[in-house]
């Protein structure tokens, strides 16, 4: 009797499992690198004319799960001529043992080698994914450099969020995108397959020329940077005819018309979230002044009641999970999120199914949707972000929310059943003092002091979870001085001591921070320019992998990356982050438009800084942020006024075709 | 489950979950032919029907051979010993053989190996009933193109668990078998022990029939 090949189907041509799969019994979690999932799509590769590989440069457990990543695969696939698989970062042990027996960067779903592809499309959710690019780029054999790279090499293009300022990889990337994914993958798609049905004219520069062209994909290369003797930036010009001075976000309106996933993919190993998520609406208003999505994903369209409720029903069907989260940047102010929240828990009352919340504002949240969420017994975590300790802080923030309303909200939740709230606060903000963050410990004692008047017990707790406050660009706080590392870590320090200063409710009270050092990091990438490349490629060759992750991060192999690559341009680490800008500085991504104005931008910060606050447009008069009108787009909201009907229950064993 | 839309039982409490219980699963990267699980229902089901709907939510290489309606007692008290294929690639047979040799002569080989409560040391040859090299004539389809040695083992089901791997290491203390590549291990069968030594199928019991597999 032979033992049966491991192999979850046949091999796929120019699959490199046989040379993969000896080396799997010597990795930590070999499940991640396998594939197989249900809602995986492995495609006949000749029968393809446009191959992408998507890739989250993070673990598999965190990648898997990606929204974004899950619904290109689906838009990409399907296309009859088209084919998409997906590529995670490999954790080192896998990545030595590659080294070693010579196996490139592949996909799990076919496992074949990356550089095969067309298009090798990444999706940024945050910038310190930048290095485990370029291990994904070096294991693939492709160069380094996107200069280097021939017609033999696909063409790399980065996407998400940190794609709104791509300068610090403009050297590895061919291409960025900016803003929504599913029609701008479809574009690209058209552009790939009509230019290579002509024969590939004019080679891989020719395509990147039509791919600038349609002024939504930034092509790095064709434009060119001047600095001036201070290190500031001149000016960013195109170096080629044709090639748009600016370059555009897109917006895919009508989410109603979008309803992916639709066949989400469930995976074998265990990931960072397991449940069928479905985002009720995209873009967000509210104008908190650190919130970079809030800022880049204006305006805010809803998808509607009965869109999520068929969406959750064949989503919950195809995949089998017991958890439904309602995605978006402020969940709880969907128009119409009561009448979602109960028609669901009253759709799916006794099966043990769970709905969640992810991103639930103090002042949205009320008792009904309390009970709604807790219907069925099951409590799912609940997370609250006033974000700032003080009522002033609050307002320089512009997250306008009182400590009366958290306190309530808080005490509403308790009242409900809940054991346990979350509460997340950043540190570092500008403008920000000791006592700004003290305030936090005042709110967290309050919390728990009403909780147990309402609760008459004392088995109820808090905890207070701190962010390091990181600028972003096309955010009012882009010309904001980062503070210190040492300031910040002071500051965590003395509230931790103000916590505990009333040992029974700082017993109640758990607190989490994270140090000031990987913030300062971050700040450096996300506001960095090209010449921040020149850091990112030191960090990476001298071992730099997963930044995200604390045990793989280490401050001082970026600090010593950028002391030895910076000062050949005149600029240093603190150039890019301590460093306040004023009005007139060219930023780096000045050239990027996210439809925001940068005068309102501007206005918007000096409004910051004397503590005015901003209404959000949805409930008042537009106030000019510039979106709508230079994107040609309008606010999408309900209410629709309809209701989720119940469901029939179905009798009987189902045998379910993938 | 909930793709097959089995109705599922759930334990009591703030966080139920449902009623799965795993016999002696395979470790990660090992083969098998045979795993056993229960589960507790709420109402009851045709086994056949259960059996095509699991297949079908199952991914491709996870099969459902059988469901059977549990005659009461545990499962995991009907696993007594477990029958596994070794195939130890670049291995020369004649040196396998004297390893093992070398470990059936042995009264007691310590092993160390990782366990959730730490590294911890135990004796992988007592659980072991039987471990025959297979000739190089009873391998698969004549004769492989690298040197390929086959070893067949029945290790009884003891705590901690001696698995195959710890075998392996077992033949490395004793002689010194250091195989080249990664072996190919495979669960052939699992279940109760006859007098003879032969295992039996943990389902029989509930069947009422008495067929032998295996050895």
């Amino acid at each position: 009797m032979s033992a049966p090949s491991t192999t979850p189907r046949a091999a796929a041509t120019n699959s490199v499992w046989p040379r993969l799969e000896p080396l799997l019994p010597q990795v930590s979690k070999p499940i991640q690198y396998v594939g197989g999932e249900l809602g995986a799509v492995v495609k006949d590769w000749d029968a393809a004319t446009v191959r992408w590989a998507l890739m989250y440069p993070d673990a598999y457990e965190v990648g898997l799960p990606n929204q974004g990543v899950q619904i290109l695969y689906e838009v990409l696939n399907e296309l009859p001529d088209t084919l998409a698989e997906r590529t995670y970062a490999v954790w080192p042990d896998l990545e030595n043992l590659m080294r070693t027996h010579g196996v490139p960067q592949f996909t799990v779903d076919a496992h074949r080698p990356v550089r095969d592809f067309d298009v090798f499309g990444i999706s940024f959710s945050t910038e310190l994914g930048y290095t485990n690019m370029l291990t994904a780029i070096d294991l693939a054999s492709i160069p380094m450099l996107a200069a280097d790279r021939t017609d033999a090499d696909p063409v790399i293009v980065a996407g998400g969020h940190a794609a709104f300022n791509p300068e610090p990889i403009a050297d590895f990337i061919d291409a960025a995108v900016l803003g929504d994914g599913e029609e701008a993958v479809l574009e690209i798609t058209a552009i790939v397959r009509e230019w290579k049905a002509e024969g590939s004219p004019g080679g891989r520069d020719e395509l990147l020329l039509r791919l600038a062209r349609t002024e939504s994909v930034y092509v790095p290369r064709f434009y060119d940077v001047d600095y001036l003797p201070d290190g500031r930036i001149q000016r960013v010009v195109p170096n080629r005819a044709d090639v748009p001075f600016r370059v555009h976000k897109r917006t895919t309106m009508d989410l109603d018309a979008w309803p992916y996933p639709k066949k989400p993919l469930v995976p074998l190993a265990e990931t960072v979230h397991e449940r069928y998520a479905v985002e009720i609406f995209r873009g967000c208003t509210r104008g908190c002044r650190f919130c970079q999505a809030g800022m880049i994903t204006r305006p805010v369209r809803e998808r509607s009641i009965t869109t999520v409720g068929q969406m959750v029903r064949e989503g919950l069907e195809f995949s089998g999970f017991s958890e439904v989260g309602l995605l978006s940047l402020s969940s709880a102010d969907h128009s119409e999120i009561g009448d979602m929240c109960s028609g669901l828990a009253e759709q799916y009352a006794g099966t043990n199914v769970s709905l969640s919340l992810p991103s639930t504002r103090v002042d949205a949240f009320n008792i009904d949707l309390a009970q709604e969420l807790s219907r069925n017994g099951r409590r799912t975590g609940l997370t609250f972000a006033p974000e700032g300790g003080s009522e002033r802080i609050r307002k320089v923030i512009n997250k306008m929310v009182s400590k009366e309303d958290l306190i309530r909200t808080v005490v509403t939740a308790y009242s409900n059943g809940w054991r346990q709230v979350k509460l997340y606060f950043m540190c570092g903000l500008p403008t920000e003092t000791d006592e700004d963050v003290l305030e936090i410990a005042d709110m967290a004692h309050e919390v728990i002091k009403a909780g147990r008047a309402a609760t008459g017990s004392k088995d109820i707790r808090c905890t207070v979870s701190i962010g390091g406050f990181v600028p972003k660009p096309h955010t009012p706080f882009q010309w904001a001085a980062m503070e210190r590392p040492e300031v910040i870590d002071h500051r965590l320090k003395i509230l931790k001591q103000a916590i505990n200063s009333d040992r029974s409710l700082g017993r109640a009270i758990g607190y989490r921070y994270h140090d000031g050092e990987p913030s300062l990091i971050e700040g450096l990438l996300s506001r960095g320019d090209r010449r921040v490349g020149s850091v990112i490629r030191k960090v990476w060759e001298n071992g730099g992998r997963f930044d995200g992750w604390s045990e793989h991060f280490s401050y001082q192999r970026w600090v010593q990356a950028a002391a030895e690559t910076l000062p050949a341009f005149g600029v240093d680490l603190d150039w890019y982050t301590t460093r306040q800008r004023d009005e007139l500085e060219v930023l780096p991504w000045d050239h990027l438009d996210s439809g925001l104005d940068k005068d309102w931008l501007w206005q918007d910060w000096q409004d910051s800084l004397s503590e005015f606050e901003q209404d959000d447009c949805r409930w008042t008069p537009c106030f000019d942020c510039g979106v709508c009108p230079s994107m040609d787009t309008e606010i999408q909201i309900g209410p629709t006024g309809k209701k989720l009907l119940p469901l029939t229950p179905i009798k009987g064993l189902k045998t379910p075709t993938p | 489950m909930r793709r097959a839309a089995v109705p599922i039982a759930f334990s009591q409490g703030f966080t139920p979950h449902p009623k799965i219980s795993y016999a002696s699963a395979a470790p990660t990267g090992v083969a098998s032919e045979a795993e056993y699980l229960e589960i507790g229902l709420q109402a009851p089901v045709e086994p056949e029907a259960l059996r095509a709907a699991l297949d079908a939510a199952l991914s491709p290489g996870l099969d459902v051979l059988e469901v059977v309606i549990a005659d009461g007692g545990s499962l995991a008290d009907r696993i007594e010993a477990s029958h596994w294929h070794i195939e130890l690639p670049e291995v020369d047979t004649e040196t396998l053989r004297a390893a093992v040799d070398a470990f059936t002569a042995a009264d007691e080989v310590l092993v160390e190996r990782m366990t959730k409560q730490g590294r911890r040391t135990f004796d992988a040859r007592a659980a072991v009933m039987s471990i025959d090299v297979l000739s190089p004539t009873q391998t698969p389809s004549g004769a492989p193109a690298v040197p390929c040695a086959i070893l067949e083992l029945v290790v009884r089901q003891v705590t901690p668990s001696v698995r195959p791997d710890d075998v392996l290491s077992g033949l490395r203390v004793v002689a010194d078998l250091e195989p080249p590549v990664s072996p190919r291990v495979t669960r052939l069968a699992q279940g109760t022990l006859t007098a003879q030594g032969a295992i039996v199928d943990p389902l029989d019991a509930d069947r009422g029939g008495a067929a032998i597999v295996g050895h």
